[in-house]
């Protein structure tokens, strides 16, 4: 019962801030979205104990009957109901959790805009639609959150709609999540198709039962697995804003600072590590696409954090880390460490909702300013938020001690000796973690030292509200790491692929030493952003070498699609807009009005040409008898 | 007296009958039209007399005073037509009487 | 009996609102909504309480009309025809509420146009024998036509002659069939018979019903309509008024799919079979094809049109795949276009009020001054680019994932409609809705939040409760 009430919580806020809309005072409405929260955060908590307290520690919920498809091989019912194991746990206590202190922070940060309760309303709605993704039992309730979430992230990108980079941003993030949905949706009717079942449990047990009976599977099967498991990942890429759909992350910045707090970074792109790691005993069975998965975790977090490095915007430097730290997730779900994976995906949300909070506390502070360079300094005027970044950086780089240290490692570690994976990917991983460590800290010596390169004042609130939010997630991304993760009954199945038998002894060393290179590197090498020059209005600007101009712009995959893909659509579109097929059926129209216009010309009215006409006819008449 | 070949007759009868034609297709004024159809009716008569000479038969004079009563009925009703005309339009020009025009 | 009152009541209530008007301007609107709600509640009422379950299709009165050619008078329901009925009057009713204000020139002649569409609608989903069939399929069009020429927008008369005569023409090539048919009875059976039923016995070789059956597709995929013979409808529903284009969008093009579903399929059941991959080539291309168009329109409401042929696709892939699913999905996906593109008409007649233009250029920030529409507008957009929770998803996702089973590339194409769709939908929604405030508007009407708000959750309960719909055989 309190499962399935669950998502309700938010749902009712929404229904009540949406109805009421401005005639809510901000006490009432915040407190209405907040409390939904805050409830639901309790609800989840408590849920968690009973789940933990249970022998077999799986939940379910039945709320309604939605549909059943029958085929002739059998019916499959399609319910509106709910499944929470140790995976979709995690998952709502990091929505519920985050979210709560995302809303509270959100309450605080938008109080002054005018469209406040509908900014709730929107966060709420987003939280329903992610607990129904992470809750749904079956593929098509999954699809319906996974759905929910991309509008309400289209809603929430495009909050401010009076400009027009913010209503491109939003329309940008829809579309290509919708190609990577469509994806899903394609891998949906293919599964349905072979196997007959949506419903996820049911999936797989009937797989496990398949692959341990005598005959396993055919090759037919094996085939069909192989493009379902590529078409899932196709959906995955795109709400995980991973290669080669990853280009919406960085525009969808655009959003309020909350927006990508709670979207961007802790919750939504998420959804596609979930997706993976919720149908691993379908990917199990297709190594093949294991691997390709963790492939494109290793490329997008090397390219993510090469395009971070050269980012002005403070945003968008931690758009890109998003995408990278979400290559390592894919990274260790490929590799088939779906735990280490998914422990990452929670210490990750910590993380990057402080990091994303006291950046907005900072971006509010100086004026709606994001440009990295315009900032600087900042570590004197504002060191309670510089404590709190410094945290969340601690915790991104992966040093020892911190929540992202024991996930990341928990990733490195199992790289080496899976057999999807391997040393070569071993290495993207820690290269990649040597450059998140060094756009860590040119992001820290830009923001927080050098010399002073804002002209206004700064606005320094003392919003208890918020601070008291920032703190708390501080508190998880240093100690969320002592949090023990037990999956393995979820991925009982799943362990075998990995043997740590030939790995060699200096791979630990060498892991957890990166990220101190990449932290000596940057104190080198971006010296002057962290050194405080002499004179007082001190300009400094960013490279303008064209590599890391290309870098900047997300190593130019917009471009390529606008050509690829966008120019010619809109050139096709404009080409045809009066409608080819349609000028074909009129030209019989035209054929018509001709022969009306001919028979017009005739009918002239003057008697000497009918005469003539006549004349002429009798004479073609005669001769033609003669002849 | 040698008789004149039919064919000679006929031949003239032709040439006068694509006069009138030519007449009253080209000409644009409504009197002249007339006088162009009396050529033409009398190229047609032409064509009765001598093929009523040339058979002998009796018949051909008297189609043509048929043809002849019926021009001066005709030149009767168009001349009348004629001074109305000129009375509306103030003109002889057969090309006004368009109203028929698609 | 009931059914024949209706319609000969809806006939002589369109007479009377005509004359009421003469008298007492203003009172047709009052006569015809109030007619409208009290013969759906006569309606529902026969349903509910009429002793058949209408799992078949039930012959509820059979009088002989024309002796010589052994034609009937002969109506009948069934759980598919009262459905769409069902749609044609809840849709009815909203076509009133959205004329309201609109319509003030010869508002009598008018709604007796309207009555007598809906009446004709009504005599096409009842009608068993196949030439009363024909006589309504004329019927409903006239009136209709009528409606586009007189109260259309400024290219009305065009419109409402491309109308006509695209679905003049294509229901001469099914009176033919009809005919033909008939003949063929006789010749089998010694008797000529329009009557449905017999029809069914028939059996004729597969090289004779092939060109019956593309006699009777040709009408049905014009009214549907299908490329290459959609290009009546963008013209018609952006000529024609609000209530035009709701009525036309709502349930005129579900008369071609439900053509589809008896005559077509139902009654040549091998030759269609045969001729899927052709229909199913058209469905796709519809598909793609009307999203790719809607995209590039800048009029809002020829966008939706265009919108429609996109998912009409969908309803025509789901019928020629052949299985359980995939009909369901075709039925819900009409019932669901239904709701949803009469949505989005009334929507743009809402705004062509405020600002008369139906433009796209002259549109945008609108949610600033009217959030409730902008609120609406949303879900709208949503339901036309398959959100689930609306009732289009389960449409959409019952036709493919049918499709699927038995035209898995078909249905894969058919799948990459979705990208356009959220594509043209986007468009839609953002160019109207969002960036700078050209121009502030009033925020919706009690009596035009009564109307979205009515479509909206019929749409959602179908979205969250299909079983409602689903639980009919609808004679598959």
């Amino acid at each position: 019962m309190l499962l399935a009430s669950l998502p309700f919580y938010p749902l009712i806020s929404f229904i009540l801030l949406i109805v009421f809309a401005k005639r809510l005072s901000w006490h009432v409405a915040s407190f209405i979205s907040v409390g939904a929260m805050a409830i639901a955060a309790l609800v989840s908590m408590r849920l968690v104990l009973e789940l933990s307290a249970m022998p077999d520690s799986v939940m379910t919920a039945n709320l309604w009957h939605w549909f059943n498809l029958v085929t002739k091989q059998g019916s499959s019912d399609v319910n509106m109901s709910f499944y929470l194991d140790g995976l979709s746990a995690v998952m709502i206590c990091v929505v519920t959790g985050i979210g709560f202190l995302i809303h509270l922070f959100a309450a605080a940060y938008m109080k002054d805009d005018a469209n406040f309760t509908r900014f709730m309303a929107y966060m709420n709605l987003f939280i329903v639609a992610m607990l129904v993704l992470v809750l749904a039992d079956n593929l098509v309730l999954l699809y319906l959150g996974w759905e929910g979430v991309g509008l309400c992230s289209f809603l929430l990108i495009g909050f401010w709609y009076h400009e027009k980079a913010n209503v491109l941003a939003a329309r940008k993030a829809f579309i290509v999540t919708r190609i990577g949905d469509t994806s899903m949706a394609i891998g949906l009717l293919l599964l349905f198709n072979s196997f007959g079942q949506l419903n996820i449990e049911a999936l797989s047990s009937l797989l496990q039962q398949i692959g341990s009976s005598g005959t396993g599977f055919s090759t037919e099967q094996l085939n069909d697995i192989y493009w379902i498991a590529l078409l899932l990942l196709g959906g995955a890429v795109g709400k995980s804003a991973q290669l080669p759909l990853q280009t919406w992350l960085p525009d969808a910045m655009a959003g309020p600072t909350p927006v990508s707090a709670l979207i961007h970074a802790a919750t939504m792109v998420t959804a596609g590590v979930y997706l993976i790691a919720r149908m691993h005993h379908l990917f199990m069975f297709s190594p093949e696409v294991m691997t390709y998965v963790a492939w494109l975790g290793a490329i997008t977090l090397l390219l993510a954090g090469f395009a971070a490095l050269a980012q002005t915007d403070i945003k968008r430097v931690l758009a890109y880390s998003t995408m990278s730290q979400i290559g390592y997730m894919m990274l260790a779900l490929g590799a088939g460490a779906w735990s280490a994976g998914v422990f990452h995906l929670m210490t990750h949300a910590f993380f990057k909702a402080l990091l994303f909070l006291t950046a907005g506390a900072v971006i509010l502070a100086l004026h709606h300013q994001q440009d990295l360079f315009k900032m600087g300094g900042l570590l004197k005027k504002l060191p309670v938020e510089s404590a709190l970044f410094v945290v969340g950086l601690v915790c991104l780089m992966a040093l020892p001690g911190t929540s992202g240290f024991f996930s990341k490692e928990a990733i490195i570690a199992q790289l080496w000796s899976s057999n999807t994976a391997g040393p070569a990917l071993w290495w993207c991983a820690i290269i990649g973690a040597f450059i998140t460590s060094i756009y860590s800290c040119r992001l820290f010596f830009l923001a927080f030292l050098g010399n002073k390169r804002y002209r206004t004042g700064l606005v320094v609130e003392k919003a208890n509200l918020m601070r008291s939010a920032l703190v708390v997630l501080a508190m998880l991304s240093l100690f969320g790491g002592l949090i023990s993760l037990d999956l393995s009954q979820v991925f009982q199945s799943a362990r075998a692929s990995i043997s740590f038998e030939n790995e060699p002894s200096w791979l630990h060393s060498v892991a957890i030493a990166t990220p101190f290179f990449g932290i000596l590197f940057a104190w080198y090498y971006f010296k002057n952003y962290r050194l405080t020059k002499g004179q007082d209005d001190y300009v400094l600007s960013a490279s303008t070498h064209s590599f890391a101009v290309f870098c900047r712009n997300g190593l130019g995959f917009d471009s390529l699609y606008k050509r690829l893909f966008i120019l010619p659509y809109t050139w096709l579109a404009k080409l045809n807009r009066n409608d080819i097929v349609d000028k074909t059926l009129m030209s019989s129209a035209w054929y018509i009005g001709l022969w009306h216009d001919v028979m017009t010309m005739i009918q002239n009215g003057s008697l000497r040409w009918y005469l003539a006409a006549f004349g002429l006819s009798i004479l073609v008449l005669v001769g033609v008898t003669i002849l | 007296m040698t008789a004149i070949p039919l064919f000679h007759v006929l031949v003239l009868s032709s040439l006068l009958f694509t006069i009138g034609f030519t007449g009253v297709v080209a000409r644009k004024n409504t009197l002249f039209i007339l006088m162009s159809l009396e050529v033409m009716l009398n190229a047609v008569g032409v064509a009765f007399i001598g093929a009523g000479s040339a058979w002998q038969q009796a018949d051909g004079q008297v189609m043509f005073i048929l043809i002849l009563t019926l021009a001066a009925a005709e030149v009767a009703v168009g001349l009348a037509l004629l001074i109305r005309m000129q009375k509306k339009y103030r003109s002889l020009d057969i090309d006004l009487l368009n109203k028929m025009k698609g | 009996m009931t059914l024949t009152f209706i319609m000969v009541t809806l006939f002589i209530a369109g007479i009377l609102s005509w004359v009421c008007e003469n008298r007492w301007r203003g009172s047709a609107k009052w006569c015809a909504l109030l007619v409208l709600t009290l013969l759906a509640t006569v309606f529902c009422i026969f349903v509910v309480t009429a002793n058949h379950n209408f799992e078949s299709l039930t012959v509820l009165s059979r009088v002989s009309w024309i002796d010589t050619f052994n034609i009937e008078y002969s109506i009948g329901l069934d759980q598919l025809s009262i459905v769409l009925i069902a749609l044609t009057w809840l849709l009815a009713i909203i076509c009133v509420l959205v004329s309201w204000q609109e319509i003030k020139h010869k508002a009598g002649f008018y709604y007796f146009n309207l009555l007598a569409t809906i009446a004709g609608i009504i005599g096409v989903f009842v009608a068993v024998d196949m030439f009363l069939f024909f006589f309504f399929w004329e019927v409903m069009l006239l009136p209709m036509t009528a409606i586009i020429a007189i109260w259309g927008h400024e290219n009305r008369h065009f419109a409402a002659l491309k109308f006509f005569i695209f679905t003049q023409v294509s229901s001469l090539l099914m009176l033919v069939a009809i005919i033909a048919t008939g003949y063929f009875h006789l010749l089998q059976t010694g008797e000529l018979s329009f009557y449905y039923l017999d029809w069914l016995s028939l059996n004729l070789p597969l090289s004779l019903s092939q060109y019956l059956m593309i006699g009777f597709f040709i009408a049905f995929a014009v009214k549907l309509p299908s490329v290459p013979v959609h290009s009546w409808l963008p013209d018609a529903h952006t000529q024609a008024p609000t209530a035009g284009s709701v009525l036309l969008a709502g349930v005129l093009l579900k008369t071609g799919a439900y053509g589809l579903i008896r005559f077509v399929i139902f009654l040549f059941p091998e030759a269609s079979a045969q001729f899927a991959p052709i229909a199913a080539t058209l469905a796709v291309v519809s598909i793609v094809y009307g999203a790719k168009m809607a995209f590039a329109q800048h009029d809002f409401k020829r966008l939706v049109a265009y919108s429609s042929i996109s998912h009409m696709g969908f309803v025509m892939l789901a019928l020629f795949a052949f299985n359980d699913i995939a009909f369901q999905g075709a039925i819900v996906t009409m019932i669901a276009h239904g709701l949803s593109s009469a949505a989005l008409f009334s929507l743009a007649g809402m705004i062509y009020q405020r600002i008369h233009s139906r433009s796209l250029a002259d549109m945008g920030g609108f949610w600033q001054s009217a959030p409730r529409m902008g609120g609406f507008a949303l879900v709208f957009a949503g339901a036309a680019f398959g959100l689930p929770g609306l009732a289009n998803f389960i449409g959409e996702f019952f036709s493919l994932i049918g499709a699927f089973q038995t035209l898995p590339i078909f249905a894969v194409i058919a799948a990459f409609g979705l990208i356009g769709s959220a594509i043209y939908g986007m468009v839609l929604f953002q160019t109207s809705f969002q960036g700078l405030a050209k121009q502030e508007i009033i925020d919706l009407a009690p009596r035009e939040l009564m109307i979205c708000s009515t479509l909206f959750l019929m749409l959602l309960v179908i979205g969250l409760y299909p079983s409602l719909l689903l639980k009919f055989s609808f004679g598959a």
